[in-house]
C-alpha cells in the first residue's frame, strides 16, 4: 500500500496554494504535517483524499493513478478539527454510519461497531447522542467512525485542537496505539512541534506551500535541512544569531568566539546564521567550552519546574527554558551560556552547512 | 483597579438546587489582590467560565456577593462594572482602521483626542502594529485581529479589571509565545488587575502571579506555580499541572515510610495514622531510571519529545511516567527507579497530608 503524489500543485485564482510536490508514503506508517496555519495542511490533505483535484500532477495508490477519482470511490477516511457527528444517531449509528453506506451485512456492521467502540472507550456510551458527550467523547465518535471504515488513507486534520489540554495528553498517547493496530497510511496535521515529536513516525516539515524536510521524526527535529525547518519544529522558537568565520575561528557578534573544530573547519569563510534551541541556553556554564553572552533580561516566565527566560542580545531576543525557579529582575545583565555543540549553522539562504555536534551524536 | 472580593459565592443553574450536585459553582470565598495576574485553570465543565461570568456580569450568583473594592457590584450590569473583556474569538470593527479600533473604548468614554493619540500608539507598540494602524481591520490574519483585541482590552488605564476568556485559541503557537509574552509585560508595565480563563497550563503557569485551579465546581488550589508544582495540594492539581502529570500510586504509610506492595519508599517526612484512600504522589520529573539500584519497573514504551524523553512504565500495577534528560540513553537495563523523598507527596482521599518534618 502506497500513496504517492507526483508534481501535484495546487492554485486558486492565480495564488499558489502548494507548489509542486513529490512525495510517497508506505503502508502503515504515521505521518505528520507540521506547519503553521496557512502552510499548505489541509490543502495538501484534500488533495490526497481527491475532496479536490490538483492544478497540476498525479496522484497513485498502490500503483494506480487515482488523480481524478471521486472521494467515495477512494479508500479514505478523515477526521476533522470539529467534531463532526450526526446529531440525531446515536453513537452506535454514527459508527455504524459508513458501513450501512456500503451495504455491509448486520452481523459485520455490528461487529466493527463494538471493535472500534472498544478501542476508542466508547461502548458504555453507544446508545447516547453526540450532544450528550463531552468535547472528547465526541472526537472518538468521530475518530472510530473513520476506523470501522478500513481505509486505506486515514486523514486527521487537527483532530485535538479543539480539546482540553489534559484529554489532548491522553488521546495523543491513544492515536499511535490505534494506528498501529490499523496498519493502515495515517497523516495527521498539526501545528505543534510537541505534538509531532510524541506522534514519532515521519514528518513532513511544510511552510508557504511547500515541504521543506520529509523523513523521521525525531531526525528532521535534531537535524532539520534548512532554517525554515528548524524554526517550524522549535517551540519556543529557535534562536537565531549572525556569525562569521574567519580562518580557525567563528566569531560572535559581541567579540566572541570559538575554534572551528570538526565540519566546522571546512566551511569557506563569510557570514553564517547560527541557530539553538530554547532549552540549551543555560544560567550556569555546565561545560568548559560553553561560551558566554552578556545580555540583558527582558522577562521571565515560571511554569513551576522551569523558567523561561527572555533576553535581549544585540540586536536579537532569545528564548531559553531552564530548570527551576529563577525569579530574575527584569531589564538587569544577565549572562547565558551555550555549549557550541548545540549550535546549527546555516547559510545565509538558511540552507544548513553544519549540524550540531550533539544531534549528531544522538 | 480593584481589589475583588468573592463573598460567599455560589451559583446553581437549577431553579431550586437541593443538593451540592445542583450547584455549578460551590461555596467561594476569595479576596483577589489590586494589580495581580490571576489565572482561572481546569477542564471544560470545572465552573470557571461561570465563575467569570459572575464577575464580568453576565450572571448573577445565585448566592453571595461580589465587590470591587468597598463597592458591592453582584446585581450591576456589565456597563457599569467599568471592566475590559477579552474573547476566544477576535472582535473587531472590520470597517475601522486599526488605530479606530483601539481607540473605540476611548472615544466611547470621551477621552481627549491628543491622550487618544498618545495611548493608541503606545499599545500599537506593546502589541507590535505600530505599521498597520492605518490599514482597515478586514483581511488581516486571525492573529493580527486577535492582536488588535487584546490592545483594546488593554487601552484603558481606568478599568477596575481585564478579563480575558481563552484569548490565545486561535493563535498558532509561534505567536502564542510572542502574546503572552507581551500580556506579561504589559502587567508589568500598567499594573492591571488581570483575570484570564484557560485549560492551557502553560498559558496559567506563565502568565499569572496566582493560579486558581478550579474542578468540579470548587477552587482546589490557588498559588504560585511553584507551590503547584511542589506540593499539589489535591490530586487533580497533582495530574492537571505538568506534562504528564504527577504519578499517583496507592501506598501503605508507616510514620517515614511508604510500602508499595511490600516494597520500601523513604518519605521527607514523617506521618501519622492515615486512613481512606492513601497514595503518594510523585512527579516524572523526580523519579530517576537506573540499572543498578531502586525499584523495578516495566518500561513499555519511550518517547522521544526532543528536550527530555517521557518513559512509560508499569510499576507494581500502577502506570508510571519518568522524564529523563535529551541527551541520556535508554538501555534495556535500565529497569530500576530512584525517589527523591523530599520529593514525594503523600494524599488521603485526594487530598493532600502535610506531615512533620521527620
Amino acid at each position: 500500500m502506497t500513496l504517492k503524489l507526483e508534481g501535484v500543485s495546487k492554485k486558486v485564482g492565480g495564488q499558489v496554494q502548494i507548489h509542486p510536490t513529490d512525495l510517497q508514503l508506505e503502508k502503515g506508517t504515521m505521518n505528520v504535517l507540521l506547519g503553521p496555519t496557512l502552510s499548505g495542511k489541509t490543502t495538501l490533505m484534500r488533495l490526497m483524499a481527491g475532496l479536490e483535484p490538483p492544478s497540476t500532477g498525479e496522484i497513485y495508490w498502490n500503483g494506480e493513478n487515482v488523480t481524478g477519482r471521486r472521494v467515495q470511490d477512494r479508500e479514505v477516511a478523515m477526521v476533522y478539527q470539529q467534531f463532526i457527528n450526526y446529531p440525531s444517531m446515536t453513537v452506535y449509528e454514527n459508527i455504524a454510519s459508513p458501513l450501512r453506506l456500503m451495504g455491509k451485512p448486520a452481523s459485520e456492521i455490528d461487529a466493527a461497531v463494538q471493535e472500534a467502540a472498544e478501542l476508542m472507550k466508547l461502548s458504555p456510551l453507544l446508545t447516547r447522542k453526540p450532544l450528550e458527550l463531552s468535547g472528547g467523547q465526541q472526537q472518538r465518535c468521530a475518530l472510530a467512525r473513520a476506523l470501522v471504515k478500513n481505509a486505506g488513507l486515514v486523514l486527521l486534520d487537527e483532530p485535538l485542537a479543539n480539546l482540553d489540554y489534559k484529554l489532548r495528553e491522553e488521546l495523543r498517547v491513544e492515536i499511535p496505539k490505534i494506528f498501529e493496530k490499523s496498519g493502515a497510511i495515517f497523516v495527521y496535521a498539526t501545528t505543534e512541534p510537541e505534538e509531532a515529536l510524541l506522534l514519532g513516525g515521519n514528518t513532513v516539515a511544510l511552510w508557504e506551500g511547500a515541504i521543506t524536510q520529509f523523513g523521521l521524526t525525531p531526525e528532521i527535529y535534531r537535524n532539520p535541512a534548512d532554517a525554515t525547518t528548524a524554526r517550524v519544529f522549535s517551540d519556543p522558537p529557535m534562536n537565531f544569531l549572525q556569525i562569521s568565520k574567519a580562518g580557525p575561528k567563528i566569531m560572535f557578534g559581541d567579540g566572541q568566539s570559538f575554534g572551528a573544530a570538526g565540519k566546522l573547519s571546512d566551511l569557506k569563510d563569510g557570514r553564517y546564521l547560527a541557530g539553538f534551541r530554547a532549552n540549551h541556553l543555560e544560567l550556569k556554564k555546565h561545560t568548559s567550552d560553553a561560551m558566554r553572552f552578556n545580555c540583558k533580561l527582558a522577562i521571565t516566565e515560571i511554569t513551576g519546574s522551569e523558567t523561561f527566560i527572555h533576553v535581549d542580545h544585540i540586536e536579537d531576543r532569545w528564548v531559553g527554558v531552564v530548570h527551576g525557579v529563577h525569579d530574575l529582575e527584569p531589564k538587569s545583565d544577565l549572562s547565558v551560556y551555550l555549549d557550541p555543540a548545540h549550535v546549527y549553522i546555516f547559510a545565509e539562504d538558511g540552507r544548513l552547512v553544519a549540524t550540531a555536534a550533539y544531534a549528531q551524536a544522538a | 483597579m480593584a481589589q475583588i472580593t468573592l463573598d460567599n459565592l455560589a451559583h446553581s443553574y437549577v431553579a431550586n438546587p437541593t443538593s451540592e450536585e445542583d450547584y455549578a459553582l460551590k461555596q467561594l470565598d476569595h479576596v483577589w489582590e489590586d494589580g495581580q495576574a490571576y489565572a482561572l485553570l481546569g477542564a471544560s465543565g470545572c465552573g470557571k467560565s461561570t465563575l467569570l461570568n459572575i464577575i464580568s456580569g453576565l450572571l448573577i450568583p445565585s448566592r453571595g456577593r461580589v465587590l470591587f473594592g468597598e463597592q458591592d457590584v453582584t446585581n450591576a450590569p456589565t456597563a457599569e462594572r467599568n471592566i475590559a473583556q477579552v474573547f476566544q474569538f477576535p472582535v473587531v470593527y472590520d470597517t475601522m482602521t486599526v488605530r479606530e479600533n483601539l481607540a473605540f473604548p476611548l472615544k466611547n468614554r470621551g477621552a481627549d483626542a491628543a491622550y487618544i493619540e498618545r495611548r493608541v500608539q503606545e499599545i500599537a507598540r506593546m502589541i507590535d502594529m505600530e505599521d498597520q494602524l492605518r490599514r482597515k481591520a478586514r483581511g488581516l490574519t486571525a492573529d493580527a485581529k486577535q492582536k488588535i483585541s487584546l490592545g483594546r482590552g488593554m487601552v484603558r488605564e481606568d478599568v477596575n479589571a481585564i478579563l480575558f476568556d481563552e484569548p490565545l485559541t486561535v493563535i498558532d503557537p509561534h505567536m502564542k509565545w510572542e502574546l503572552r509574552t507581551q500580556l506579561k509585560s504589559l502587567h508589568r508595565q500598567f499594573g492591571h488587575t488581570m483575570i484570564y480563563v484557560t485549560h492551557d497550563q502553560t498559558e496559567a503557569l506563565t502568565f499569572a502571579d496566582k493560579v486558581v485551579v478550579m474542578h468540579d465546581g470548587r477552587v482546589v488550589q490557588m498559588g504560585t506555580p511553584e507551590e503547584l508544582f511542589e506540593t499539589p495540594e489535591h490530586t487533580f492539581v497533582g495530574y492537571f499541572i505538568g506534562s504528564p502529570g504527577m504519578n499517583l500510586i496507592p501506598a501503605k504509610i508507616d510514620d517515614n515510610q511508604a510500602y508499595v506492595n511490600g516494597s520500601k519508599i523513604e518519605l521527607g517526612r514523617g506521618y501519622a495514622n492515615l486512613s481512606g484512600k492513601v497514595e503518594i504522589g510523585v512527579r516524572p520529573e523526580y523519579l530517576k531510571l537506573s540499572s543498578k539500584t531502586g525499584l523495578p519497573v516495566n518500561i513499555r514504551r519511550v518517547e522521544d519529545v526532543g528536550r527530555h524523553k517521557i518513559i512509560r512504565a508499569d510499576f507494581f500495577g500502577s502506570d508510571i511516567n519518568i522524564i529523563a534528560p535529551e541527551g541520556e540513553a535508554i538501555s534495556d537495563n535500565m529497569n530500576k527507579i530512584t525517589f527523591d523523598p523530599a520529593k514525594i507527596n503523600v494524599y488521603a482521599n485526594d487530598w493532600r497530608v502535610k506531615g512533620e518534618a521527620a
